[in-house]
């Protein structure tokens, strides 16, 4: 993509979604204006899944939100499975 | 309970003094609640609940727990859990402290306190507040045995419990 098309995005996997992703987070880049449902397309298969799952929540910028929402440079996208109980 | 307290406005709950935090450091139960006590000597009672890492012995024994959290969500949600209590019963004061980092067989993880001028509301409070805690709070907890480590699922018990409030009529 050419230099200025793009965004970097951080990504944080809570709970048990840090070991499958491999590390607690993760820097990526993407065009602008993506989706969080674009941006999983980039990751390996497996882990794109297990984000998928309707029992993970995601939340973009600190605030609670859905895959369709658009991604800004400098966002923070976490993916948050079910809580353990406090 | 609208029609126990007609003249209690759900703006009281900003008069509520909640006490809120998450502490990456040892939780010490017995000076959270001498000081919350110190704070509301006018409340009628305090209902307290501490919860602690069991210890246990043999295998299977837990040695170690990591309780984990996303900060930009954790703690506000637990500010707004505690205005929703402040909100619904006629408190004085209410105390959530949780626990964060890594912790010990027997040492406690949360303390939730309610200060009320009567029992009865200070019971409920702390209930309500530690089912939701339990069932909703952002924290992810993994614990250590012998085998390694292993991140702790959802019980299906805690949200049975959290919706008990939801069941009950409000006014």
């Amino acid at each position: 993509m050419p230099v200025g098309m793009t965004i970097r995005v951080r990504l944080v996997f809570l709970g048990r979604l840090q070991d499958l992703a491999g590390a607690a987070e993760r820097m990526v880049e993407a065009a602008q204006a993506s989706t969080v449902d674009a941006l999983l397309d980039q990751l390996e298969p497996e882990l794109a899944a297990a984000l998928r799952s309707p029992k993970v929540r995601i939340a973009v910028a600190g605030a609670l939100g859905g895959f369709d929402r658009t991604l800004s440079d400098g966002d923070e996208v976490a993916f948050l499975p079910p809580v353990s109980g406090g | 309970m609208a029609t126990k307290w007609p003249s209690c406005p759900r703006s009281a709950a900003a008069e509520v003094a909640t006490d809120v935090r998450l502490l990456d450091a040892p939780l010490e139960p017995a000076a959270e609640l001498a000081r919350f006590a110190g704070a509301h000597r006018g409340a009628g009672g305090i209902a307290s609940f501490v919860g602690q890492v069991r210890a246990e012995s043999g295998a299977d024994a837990v040695l170690e727990l990591e309780l984990s959290h996303y900060p930009p969500l954790t703690l506000p949600g637990m500010v707004a859990l505690a205005e929703t209590a402040a909100a619904r019963w006629p408190l004085d004061g209410l105390l959530l402290l949780h626990r964060t980092g890594s912790l010990g067989p027997g040492e406690p993880i949360v303390l939730v306190a309610a200060a009320a001028r009567h029992r009865r509301d200070a019971f409920a409070a702390a209930d309500f507040a530690m089912d939701h805690l339990k069932s909703e709070a952002w924290f992810w907890k993994r614990e250590r045995t012998a085998a390694g480590w292993r991140w702790i699922e959802p019980r299906a018990e805690d949200h049975a419990d959290k919706a008990r409030w939801t069941i009950s009529s409000q006014g």
